[in-house]
Parts: C-alpha cells; structure tokens; sequence
C-alpha cells in the first residue's frame, strides 16, 4: 500500500500521521480510515501530521477539506502539522491555509489545542 | 565539462486506472531525471501529471474500468524545456472556460477540490487544453527548467 496511516488518541485528540503518498487512488482508503475512527469516539481535535507524506495532490486536499468539514460539523477542530515544503506550496494555492489551524509538530499543535479546551 | 544539451522522447499507453496515477508519476520523474532537475521543479511536473491522469480516470472515463480506457502520455525533452501531452479518449469537455475555474467541480458528491487546472496552471509555465464533447481531451503543458549551475571549484 502507497499510504499508511498512525492513528492514536491523546486526551480528547485523535492523531492521525499520514505516511506515504496521497492521490486519488490512496485517498479513499485514508477517508474511509479516518472516518472510521471519527464515527467510534468524536474528538475534539483532529491533529493530521503530514511529516511523512511524500506526495500530495489535489485528492488530497479533497480529503483534508472533508474531514475538516465533518470535524466542524460535529463542534470540533482539525488542524495539521508538521508541513512539507511542497504541501504547503499545496496547501497555499488551494487557500485552506487561511481557514485551517497549521503548526510546526504534533507536540505543538496538541499543546494549543489542550490550551484552548 | 560543458553540460550536454538533453533532447529526448518518450511516448506511452496506459490503461486509467486510478492505482496508475502514481505509475504515471514514476514514468515522468525518470523520464526527467537526466535533466537533473531541482526538488520543486521535480514535485511540480509530478503534481501536474497526477491532477491531469486523476481528470482523465475520474472525468474523461468517469471512472470506468472495462479495459477499453487509456491515457496516453508523450513527452518531449528539448535543451531545458519540457513539453508533456497527455491525452484521454474520454467524454470530453463541454464548457474549458468553465473547468479552469478554481474550485469548480463537476463531481461534489467525491469531495473533490475542484483545483487540478489551477494546480496544473500554476506548476506548469504553460497549459493548452483541447477537448469537445464526445472527441476526448488533449492537455499540453510546457515547463522550463532551469540552468544546470557548474559547482564552484573551491581554491586552493
């Protein structure tokens, strides 16, 4: 498989470190991954640590933006971490930049967003 | 040593599917490899190649899979400047004004971003789109690479 993902809880963060590539073929399985995890317990973060992703495309940010819209839906928040420099060329183009919550490293993001519960 | 100008050729069938759209990013990035080309410039052709495979699987074939869908991939090297086409024998498309617009989706239902042209526009220096309802669709994209800079001899 071209992707992996690193699903754990912290508190009331769900991490998820996505290894790989993510593309239209990948993107399904991580969707339907994350989903899964979302459905069993509601977090109230969803932290995505993108350190290990290779390779990004438009999929990928189809996917970004729907779990952003399911975690917001269900009162919570997503942010990523730990940005390459081509997802974040990605991620600026797309202009999600200004709507998602971005930090250095997982421990970084997790520490704000514990501050701010 | 006086760096050789790269001329070369390349042109390639390959079955849409959505599990060859990383295969037609490994074809490319070899295909560019003699060039040398920097980490971003690599990235961008890479990024490119996917959007406009993904289009071709998922809008020109909407995703059918009958064995009967290709993409054909040709891509010509000339000194530092690349000019890649790739092809579908898809549906085609209606309204090009319309597709390039970012965030423009004709399938919202797979949470599509809508962004491949402007992806494509942006990585890309140049981008022709030729297509009409029911003749398929030809993208050529052109990217110029920049000069191998000969490392400083360091004195003595």
């Amino acid at each position: 498989m071209k992707v992996a993902l690193d699903i754990h809880r912290a508190n009331t963060a769900l991490v998820v470190r996505v290894e790989g590539e993510l593309d239209h073929h990948t993107s399904a399985n991580v969707r339907e991954m994350i989903d899964e995890e979302l459905s069993k317990e509601r977090p109230e973060v969803l932290v995505l640590n993108l350190a290990k992703l290779n390779f990004m495309d438009s999929s990928g940010l189809g996917v970004i933006l729907g779990r952003y819209k399911a975690v917001s839906e269900s009162g919570g928040q997503l942010v990523l971490c730990s940005l390459t420099k081509p997802v974040a060329k990605l991620l600026e183009m797309s202009g999600l930049f200004k709507i998602l919550h971005i930090y250095e490293d997982e421990l970084s993001a997790l520490r704000a967003c514990e501050v701010a519960s | 040593m006086n760096p050789e100008p790269a001329n070369n050729f390349m042109e390639i069938k390959i079955a849409s599917k959505s599990e060859n759209v990383s295969f037609a990013r490994v074809v490319i990035s070899a295909f560019l490899a003699k060039l040398d080309p920097t980490l971003d410039e690599l990235n961008d052709v890479k990024t490119a190649v996917s959007e406009a495979f993904t289009n071709a699987v998922i809008h020109g074939y909407d995703d059918a899979d009958t064995g009967n869908e290709f993409v054909w991939i040709k891509a010509e090297i000339s000194d530092r400047t690349l000019r890649l086409q790739m092809r579908d024998e898809g549906m085609g498309i209606d309204d090009i004004n319309q597709v390039r617009e970012p965030m423009y989706t004709s399938k919202p239902g797979l949470e599509r971003s809508g962004m491949g042209f402007t992806i494509i526009e942006n990585f890309m220096d140049e981008l022709t789109i030729d297509s009409s309802v029911g003749s398929g669709t030809t993208l050529t994209m052109v990217k110029h690479f920049a000069p191998i800079t000969q490392p400083a001899t360091l004195g003595t």
